[in-house]
């Protein structure tokens, strides 16, 4: 599924808005990144990249770690998204997420994330516990036709 | 030690207002504050630019996420005692935590926020996002945000 998980940002609009980047894609992995912006910033006092802004990278790459783990693409909707915020990310630093689907249950998608500004994985500036609910697109979106 | 020499008034809605209009990311999702009395809600307009999933098609649940935590943000600044000099307290977020309970249709979504507890150092918030009804929220966030102190020395 990485290839199909690597278009889940490329086709998601408002990561491309942010200008979200897929750096990696293994099995159960996502590691993706948003380039330091003006535009993006929170705090204009000191340049600081908006949380907000942290959260959808988080989140986004959660969603693609959850379904690079899948054998088989299914839908995938977030039940719940928890977000640490440890520290201020540095201006002007790109903040680089590293998401990895650590459980996978028949209908749950369990997924840790934590958020980087340098190489430095010491010391990260959030981090993320999601839960993914699988196949819960449409209603009768994964079932066969009635014959 | 004494109390911050803070007193307590009517915080004017145009200076938070004006605090928002300063943040470049509440200007690129497109954030919308209302303001009547003590009771503030924020709007985010739709725009083509905040879905993250075209195949519904449905908004970005990172945005929903941002829109209530600077919902958070907002009205726990409305919530304190603004400084002698006039100068609003912007809490920052420590965790938040989100239940996503529907997808965002692509259309205008609306947050409230509930400031469960205001301490002297934390908050602790609860905020609901909703679209046509707001009996029917699309998402609930709930979390703590550290309140600055006057007091350079923490």
């Amino acid at each position: 599924m990485a290839g199909n998980a690597a278009m889940m940002i490329q086709a998601t609009p408002h990561a491309q808005a942010l200008g979200m980047r897929v750096l990696a894609i293994e099995e159960a992995r996502c590691v993706a990144d948003i380039p330091w912006r003006a535009d993006l910033v929170g705090d204009p006092d000191t340049g600081v990249i908006a949380s907000g802004a942290v959260t959808t990278l988080l989140d986004n790459s959660c969603g693609v770690a959850a379904f690079a783990a899948l054998s088989a693409p299914t839908s995938t909707a977030t039940l719940d998204l928890r977000i640490d915020y440890m520290r201020p990310a540095r201006p002007g630093a790109a903040v680089r997420a590293d998401a990895r689907c650590y459980k996978l249950t028949r209908s749950v998608a369990f997924v840790r994330a934590f958020a980087f500004d340098s190489d430095d994985e010491s010391d990260p500036v959030a981090a993320a516990q999601a839960t993914f609910m699988l196949g819960a697109g449409k209603a009768g979106q994964n079932r066969k036709p009635r014959g | 030690m004494t109390e911050p020499s803070t007193i307590a008034r009517d915080l004017d809605p145009a200076a938070l207002k004006a605090l928002f209009d300063r943040v470049p990311y509440a200007k690129f999702i497109g954030l919308k504050l209302e303001l009547k009395g003590d009771e503030l809600t924020a709007i985010l307009p739709y725009q083509d630019s905040l879905i993250g999933n075209p195949m519904l098609p449905a908004l970005h649940g990172g945005v929903v996420a941002a829109l209530m935590e600077l919902t958070a943000v907002a009205q726990i600044t409305l919530s304190q005692p603004v400084g002698p000099d006039g100068a609003l307290k912007v809490p920052k977020t420590i965790d938040v935590s989100i239940d996503y309970l529907r997808s965002g249709r692509p259309v205008d979504t609306f947050a409230r926020a509930h400031v469960t507890k205001l301490g002297r150092r934390i908050a602790n918030v609860r905020v609901e996002a909703w679209q046509g009804n707001r009996a029917d929220p699309i998402a609930a966030l709930h979390g703590h945000f550290l309140i600055p102190q006057d007091d350079p020395l923490g």
